[in-house]
């Protein structure tokens, strides 16, 4: 009786607020991309949060952020461009690395900082709830924004040594965005993962360097022995990166079957990323 | 109370925590098999119910209290109605937007300024960013840095850090706020503040879950609890009664009486001795009758027999002195057992813990027949001795005497009341 008169008395307020229900096994309703849609102000103000910390107190500031991949790039320039004297295929090698390595930055960039985001955070976690996706979600558009100032670095040096433009250039964002949804899919699975294994701390930098030299950043693809190079093809970031650079300085295109190939894997760590973090975000707290 | 609809509503909540945990991996192939195949399972290992069958129905615009001793349950308790961590049993139905306050400052970081910390921490407590410019003023107003909106936090004292960090949270404005021991930091002003900013929530309609170890702060805010232990709920009612209940806790593992029992005494003794205090488990109110009992053995009475007795507060000091001297007692003439009996019909005791000395002695002679320390303890609380704007604190004073009080302006007339009445 006096259930019923509950169900039937007035909300407090011109609309009921909606009802919750959490069982032990309920997934929520929503999915990881609503989630993350109904939370966007929090995703935006921890990406402002990570790239202002990143910039204060440094005197060079935002600046970092093009000097850092123009350094590598300086160095791959003087190791592999001009002692072990490797080709660049008619493109000066500074700019021939530095694109690629702007790539990488966002690749890697991605990767490693979504995989210790949820641990670095391990203090919200425990304390307040909110979508565990935004976490490694918000580092998206910090890299985001490091690889246009990046790219806007590259177009300038390409402007000084006379290195054309084409309409190909504009597909540059989209081997970019391919790339970063590479690495949020991976970024997703490392740091659901490292919750709870933290030897994935320990294992990612070895990987990531090891991936590293098995791309196309600091050489040529071309100078892969043909043996290998179907092989060296399956790897995803290969034809990306080497796609972002072909369509920025005009360089040789990856293999049609390799670029498909990267992006149905992309699409997969995608997939695979979302499914293992919505299966264990519910006791990241517990566990953490 | 059943006019208003629910606003949480638990059914046989269970939270199980396994603590050791699957046998450790020896190789990384092996650790990577067990990862595939159940990345978060539990193993064998100790299980620990941190909650267990945990009902309670909480109807919207309440203000509700969760106490408990430490670890039981409490903490779970919110973390699961904050949705942190979900239930391993039960079912929990929350109508409306949840904010929660588990801890003060979660997510401040000490290089970022007080502007930017209140829009990142009012975006991680759930507000979108322009409720958080709406709500900006107030915040500001409320935590009393103005000044020092524009330093890093870091920089900022304690209180004023703590200040900052409740203002944002309590101007959440979700339907259901559930709030963790957070008055415990900042001063006796600030709390109070923050009491009156949860009254005020609770008031306007939404629903306030407040944990804390202070019976004052759960008194003066809320008009029921939930009292858990072990992690069951062991009682859900009025809030004076749920403390009593909780006071009774931790006594002991159950409710002593105030009580003092002599065993195999031979000679003039005291037999037994009694605290009657106002509620169950040896805690009384402030103001409320106080009875003291005690069982006399007297097989040979003295022409100068003296019974006294003393009231003694936690620091071994002596506030209360009773005594029964009188020529005339019986028990100056006649053997037996008696009872004495003292009654304070208002006992102003002030809060705090209290035990009994007791003496039993021949004046001529300087005989001591008996004396006893650490007799029936029991504690005075102040529930229900309400006082504007100043919470009880212990060092308030020894004892709480009643005055009036008139406050004359020149050629005005006089105003009078009363204090504690």
């Amino acid at each position: 009786m006096a259930y019923f008169s509950l169900m039937n008395a007035p909300g407090p307020g011109p609309v009921a607020p909606p009802t919750l229900v959490i069982r032990p096994d309920s997934a929520r309703s929503l999915g990881l991309v609503a989630d993350l849609w109904e939370f966007r102000d929090l995703l935006w103000t921890l990406a402002g949060r990570d790239l202002t910390l990143r910039y204060r107190q440094t005197i060079l500031g935002v600046a970092w952020v093009a000097l850092q991949p123009l350094l590598g790039a300086l160095i791959f320039t003087f190791v592999f461009g001009t002692i072990a004297g490797l080709p660049s295929d008619g493109v000066p090698y500074l700019i021939y690395a530095f694109t690629a390595l702007a790539g990488w930055g966002l690749f890697s960039g991605i990767v490693t900082r979504a995989s210790g985001s949820l641990v670095q955070n391990s203090g919200l976690i425990a304390k307040v709830w909110f979508p565990r996706a935004v976490i490694p979600g918000s580092v998206v558009p910090a890299a985001a924004l490091d690889f246009a100032v990046a790219l806007a670095l590259l177009l300038a040096l390409m402007a000084w040594h006379g290195v054309g433009f084409s309409a190909a250039t504009l597909l540059a964002p989209l081997w970019a965005a391919a790339l970063a949804a590479l690495a949020l899919g991976l970024g997703l699975i490392g740091a659901a993962l490292m919750v709870r294994f933290r030897d994935v701390q320990h294992i990612l930098p070895v990987a990531m360097q090891l991936l590293l030299y098995a791309s196309p950043v600091a050489y040529a693809a071309a100078v892969v022995p043909a043996r290998h190079r179907d092989l060296y093809w399956m790897n995803p970031v290969a034809p990306l990166l080497e796609g972002l650079r072909a369509s920025l300085l005009g360089t040789a295109m990856p293999p049609a079957w390799s670029v498909w190939a990267a992006l149905t894997t992309t699409l997969l760590a995608l997939a695979l990323g979302a499914w293992v973090f919505r299966r264990l975000e519910r006791r990241f707290a517990d566990v953490i | 109370m059943s006019s208003e609809p629910l606003a949480i509503e638990a059914q046989g909540l269970g939270k199980r925590y396994v603590i050791s945990t699957r046998a450790a991996a020896t190789t990384l192939a092996e650790r990577l098999g067990q990862l595939v195949r159940a990345p978060f399972a539990a193993s064998a290992g100790e299980e620990l119910w941190a909650l267990r069958d945990v009902d309670f129905r909480i109807p919207a615009g309440s203000a509700v209290g969760v106490i408990g001793r430490n670890g039981a349950g409490k903490s779970t308790l919110l973390k699961i109605l904050s949705r942190i961590t979900p239930p391993t049993r039960g079912e929990l139905r929350l109508r409306g937007r949840v904010g929660s306050l588990l801890e003060v400052g979660t997510g401040f970081h000490p290089e970022l300024t007080g502007r930017e910390n209140i829009f990142l921490n009012g975006a991680i407590l759930g507000m979108k960013r322009r409720e958080i410019a709406a709500r900006f003023d107030a915040i500001v107003a409320f935590a009393e840095v103005d000044r020092f909106l524009e330093t890093p936090v870091k920089r900022y004292s304690s209180g004023m850090y703590v200040r900052l960090a409740f203002a944002v949270a309590a101007h959440l404005e979700p339907e259901i706020l559930v709030v963790d021991e957070v008055l415990a930091v900042g001063d006796a002003e600030f709390q109070r503040k923050c009491l009156g900013k949860m009254g005020e929530v609770a008031g306007g309609g939404r629903t306030v879950i407040f944990v804390s170890h202070s019976m004052a702060a759960v008194s003066a805010l809320t008009q029921r609890v939930l009292l858990l232990d072990g992690g069951c709920c062991r009682f859900d009612g009025p809030t004076a009664e749920g403390i009593a209940r909780y006071r009774a806790l931790q006594g002991g593992a159950e409710a002593v009486p105030a009580q003092y029992v002599a065993e195999g005494r031979r000679g003039n003794h005291v037999r037994s001795a009694r605290v009657h205090t106002s509620d169950a488990g040896g805690v009384h109110r402030h103001g409320q009758p106080l009875r003291v009992e005690f069982d006399l053995e007297v097989p040979e009475p003295t022409s100068s027999l003296c019974f006294s007795c003393k009231l003694v507060d936690a620091e071994d000091r002596n506030i209360v002195h009773l005594w029964c001297f009188a020529p005339e007692a019986r028990f100056r003439r006649e053997a037996g057992r008696y009872t004495l009996r003292f009654d304070l019909p208002r006992a102003r005791l002030f809060q705090g813990a209290y035990t009994l000395r007791a003496f039993l002695s021949d004046r001529r002679t300087n005989a001591m027949f008996d004396e006893l320390h650490g007799l029936c303890p029991f504690e005075v609380t102040m529930d229900g001795t309400h006082r504007d704007d100043y919470a009880w604190s212990a060092g308030d004073c020894t004892y709480l005497e009643s005055a009036q009080w008139e406050l004359q302006r020149e050629g005005a007339e006089a105003q009078r009341g009363t204090v504690a009445p």
